[in-house]
């Protein structure tokens, strides 16, 4: 029952973001072929994880904050590579070794959508 | 729905608003606070009321803001929490009625706080804008703004009511004493090292040390000689190895001289080191299973516990300080973010945020023998932190 309430959230999330995209006329697939928990997974990752230093809101803590007003002049495969290799000399780590490249870029494209700031 | 739901549904929610009126209740007769504690719900914003004698949850707070990095401190009569959230609220809970006492939003976005010496001023330092900012302990009005052009870290008191803490961005170490409130002295010292991360003090409020994330090694100021300034210690440990990535930063604030020893989580490099008081060098360093992140010692010295950053956090090693080997590591569940020993240390809680369990350990035998259910549980404090310099 627990699992099922901490999947269902994210995943309304994910739903949610698809759906933004599609009124804007997107047509590549959102998904980038990463299946529905391992998305779910990288949504609590962000929150939780990332929120260690950016905010649970991502409004910023030790790292700056991530609102997708002050990420509109970078774009997602730049955002991807930060998240990538880190920021040399700042505490940002290279996420490399845990992530695949195109997960880095599905949660670049959720940064700049806005759906986990608050 | 047919009927016999809707009767079920009724009366669950009457046995649920039955049991919490017994909690409440339990809050209005005469007993004592120090075996309270408080357990923060980071993603609610609420924080729960736990008594550790019996290992139970009395009550539930809500409403105080984002909780994502909160600390606590305690009045000196063990009453009152003082929250640090992340949102720069500062809050005031009564843990005997659980009700907040007082609430301030004092700036952006906070990261820690303190209580001075005598009880009567609480600081905040913060991220946004940086500085310290000192506030009345009884009304939470502003007595002090100590604006810095840095994210302020490592923020704790030290005896003859002064609060010490670190400039993150300048690498600078400031010590402000508010003998006089309204006037408060600052001391500057400058180029202590790269990107001070967080900071302690020794329990006798002798030794300031700052933990540095730019290179490796930490800045120590002895308090009591203050006019030397800070000193390097640990200088280049880890040398030759390679960094490895820190996917959360490590804290200090568990940190406890422990058999003549003190043992602190290395940055860049899975491993806890063993400095040694006397002479403030490294005199051994234990691998372990991720980047430590908390490293604290039990009431006793004689067991040091340690949890890891993330993807390592479901674990748990317990580091015995006489022969400095792991003795035991444990998995209670995926996000071990905090631990804290009952005022002896007979036993210790553990939060597991991704399983919203609070597990209950015995220190002696490493069995768990409770489990509460808290929504993601992260910092645990305990009254006992009160009386404590630089808790």
């Amino acid at each position: 029952m627990l699992k099922a309430v901490l999947l269902v959230a994210p995943l309304a999330l994910v739903a949610s973001f698809s759906a933004a995209s599609v009124k804007g006329g997107g047509v590549e697939d959102d998904t980038l072929g990463i299946d529905g928990a391992r998305r779910a997974e990288l949504l609590y990752v962000m929150e939780q994880d990332c929120g260690s230093c950016h905010g649970l809101t991502l409004r910023g803590g030790l790292g700056p904050s991530l609102h997708p007003e002050l990420l509109a002049d970078r774009n997602a495969a730049e955002l991807a590579e930060t998240i990538l290799d880190g920021v040399p000399g700042t505490p940002m780590p290279p996420w490399r070794p845990l992530l695949e490249p195109k997960e880095a870029l599905w949660m670049a494209k959720i940064l700049k959508s806005g759906v986990l700031a608050k | 729905m047919n009927m016999w739901a809707r009767l079920g549904i009724f009366l669950l929610a009457v046995c649920a608003i039955t049991f919490m009126q017994v909690d409440r209740s339990q809050a209005d007769e005469l007993r004592g606070t120090g075996d309270l504690g408080v357990v923060v719900e980071r993603a609610t914003g609420s924080l729960l009321v736990v008594e550790n004698s019996t290992d139970t949850i009395l009550t539930r707070i809500e409403g105080l803001g984002d909780l994502s990095h909160a600390s606590v401190v305690y009045s000196r009569d063990d009453r009152y929490a003082y929250v640090f959230g992340r949102d720069g609220g500062l809050t005031k809970v009564d843990i005997l009625t659980g009700q907040i006492a007082a609430r301030t939003i004092q700036s952006g976005n906070s990261i820690g706080g303190a209580i001075s010496q005598d009880g009567s001023l609480v600081a905040v330092s913060n991220y946004t804008p940086g500085g310290v900012k000192v506030f009345d302990a009884k009304t939470l009005e502003l007595v002090a703004d100590i604006p810095t052009a840095s994210k302020t870290v490592g923020l704790v008191d030290a005896p003859g009511n002064r609060f010490v803490f670190s400039l993150y961005d300048d690498g600078e170490i400031w010590v402000v004493d508010m003998s006089d409130p309204k006037a408060p002295k600052i001391t500057k010292f400058k180029n202590i090292g790269l990107q001070p991360y967080d900071a302690l003090i020794t329990g006798d409020g002798r030794y300031y040390i700052a933990g540095l994330f730019g290179e490796d090694g930490m800045a120590m100021l002895d308090l009591w000689n203050i006019d030397k300034g800070p000193q390097r210690i640990l200088d280049g440990y880890g040398r030759g190895e390679e960094k490895l990535p820190v996917y959360k930063m490590p804290h200090l604030e568990g940190w406890t001289v422990a058999n003549g020893k003190a043992f602190v989580p290395a940055v860049g490099h899975h491993e806890v080191l063993v400095v040694d008081m006397e002479t403030m060098t490294e005199v051994g360093h234990i691998p372990t299973h991720g980047q430590p992140v908390f490293v604290m010692s039990q009431p006793d010295g004689r067991h040091v516990w340690v949890n890891f950053a993330y993807p390592k956090n479901d674990t748990i090693q317990v580091i015995d300080t006489v022969t400095q080997k792991i003795i035991k590591t444990m998995t209670p569940g995926k996000g071990v973010l905090h631990m804290e020993f009952t005022p002896r240390g007979e036993k210790v809680w553990m939060s597991v945020r991704d399983l919203n369990e609070i597990h209950v350990v015995d220190t002696a035998t490493f069995e768990k023998t409770k489990i509460l259910k808290a929504e993601k549980p992260s910092g645990i404090f305990f009254t006992w932190r009160a009386g404590r310099i630089g808790l």
